[in-house]
C-alpha cells in the first residue's frame, strides 16, 4: 500500500525506482504525472490565465478512497506495485499535482492500471481545486468527460 | 452529529465544520439536507442544487436516502476536482 497526500515536491526519479528496487520480477513501470497548467492556450473558463492553483481535500476521507483505488487496481490487473502521490495546497503552473504508479511483469497491466488510477481518482478522490486568475479567484468545476471516462472503466472490467 | 463543508459550499456556508444536533425527524442523508438549509440564507444558497452536493457519511460517499445518526460524520462538498 503506497499513498500519500502531502504538502511537499516529490522526486518522480528516486520514486519510481524506490518502486521496483529489489524486486526483478518486475517487467516495466507505467506512470503519470500531473501538472499544474497556466491556461494560457485560452481552454480555462473565461480564458483568463492561472498565476496559481490552491488543491483543497478531506484529510481521512482522501487516503481512504485512494486506498479504496489502489485496491480496486490491484484486483483488476496482476500489480507488483502502485504508487499514488498527490499534494495539496498552494501551487504554481508547472508545479508537479499527482504522481500515479504502476509496476507489473507486462506493459499492458501496467499501462491500463495507471490510467485507471487516474480516472477513477479524478472522479472519486475528494480534492477541489480553486484556481487564482487576473479576475480574481475561482473554483474549477468538475468536467462531464472525467466523469465519462472514470465510467468506461466499469464497462471494461475484466 | 459532525457536518464538514468543503470548497464552494464552506465558502457559502461560512464555515469549515459544525456540531449539529438535527430534530427527530431528520433520518437521511436528504433529510439533512432539508434541515441544514432552514438555517439561514447562507445555507438556502449554498445547498439550493443538490445536483451539485456530495455527501460522505463517515468517509464514504453515500446517497440522499442513506441513513444519519448521532455521533456521525456528515461531510457535504461540490463534486471533486483533483488529479
Amino acid at each position: 500500500m503506497a499513498i500519500r497526500v502531502q504538502a511537499e515536491d516529490f522526486d518522480v526519479g528516486a520514486e519510481l525506482a524506490a518502486l521496483t528496487d529489489g524486486n526483478p520480477s518486475i517487467g516495466g513501470v507505467a506512470s503519470f504525472v500531473g501538472l499544474v497548467r497556466d491556461m494560457s492556450k485560452g481552454d480555462g473558463a473565461g480564458g483568463d490565465s492561472v498565476s496559481a492553483m490552491t488543491l483543497e481535500h478531506y484529510p481521512g476521507m482522501t487516503e481512504r478512497q485512494l486506498a479504496a483505488i489502489e485496491a480496486e487496481a490491484r484486483a483488476r490487473w496482476p500489480l507488483d506495485g502502485v504508487l499514488i502521490i498527490h499534494r495539496h495546497g498552494r501551487l504554481l503552473p508547472g508545479d508537479r499535482i499527482v504522481l500515479a504508479a504502476c509496476a507489473s511483469a507486462h506493459r499492458a497491466a501496467a499501462f491500463e492500471a495507471c490510467w485507471f488510477l487516474m480516472d477513477w481518482l479524478k472522479t472519486k478522490a475528494p480534492f477541489w481545486k480553486q484556481e487564482e486568475t487576473p479576475a480574481g479567484a475561482r473554483w474549477v468545476a468538475a468536467k462531464e468527460e472525467d466523469d465519462q471516462a472514470a465510467e468506461r472503466w466499469y464497462k471494461r472490467a475484466p | 452529529m459532525r457536518i464538514l463543508y468543503f470548497a464552494w459550499l464552506r465558502a457559502k456556508i461560512g464555515t469549515a465544520e459544525e456540531e449539529v444536533a438535527p430534530p427527530a425527524g431528520v433520518a437521511t442523508t436528504g433529510d439533512l439536507i432539508t434541515w441544514l438549509q432552514t438555517r439561514g440564507p447562507h445555507y438556502a444558497d449554498a445547498l439550493a442544487n443538490r445536483a451539485v452536493v456530495k455527501v460522505a457519511v463517515n468517509q464514504d460517499y453515500v446517497g440522499l436516502d442513506h441513513p444519519v445518526a448521532p455521533g456521525d460524520e456528515v461531510a457535504l462538498f461540490p463534486p471533486v476536482t483533483g488529479g
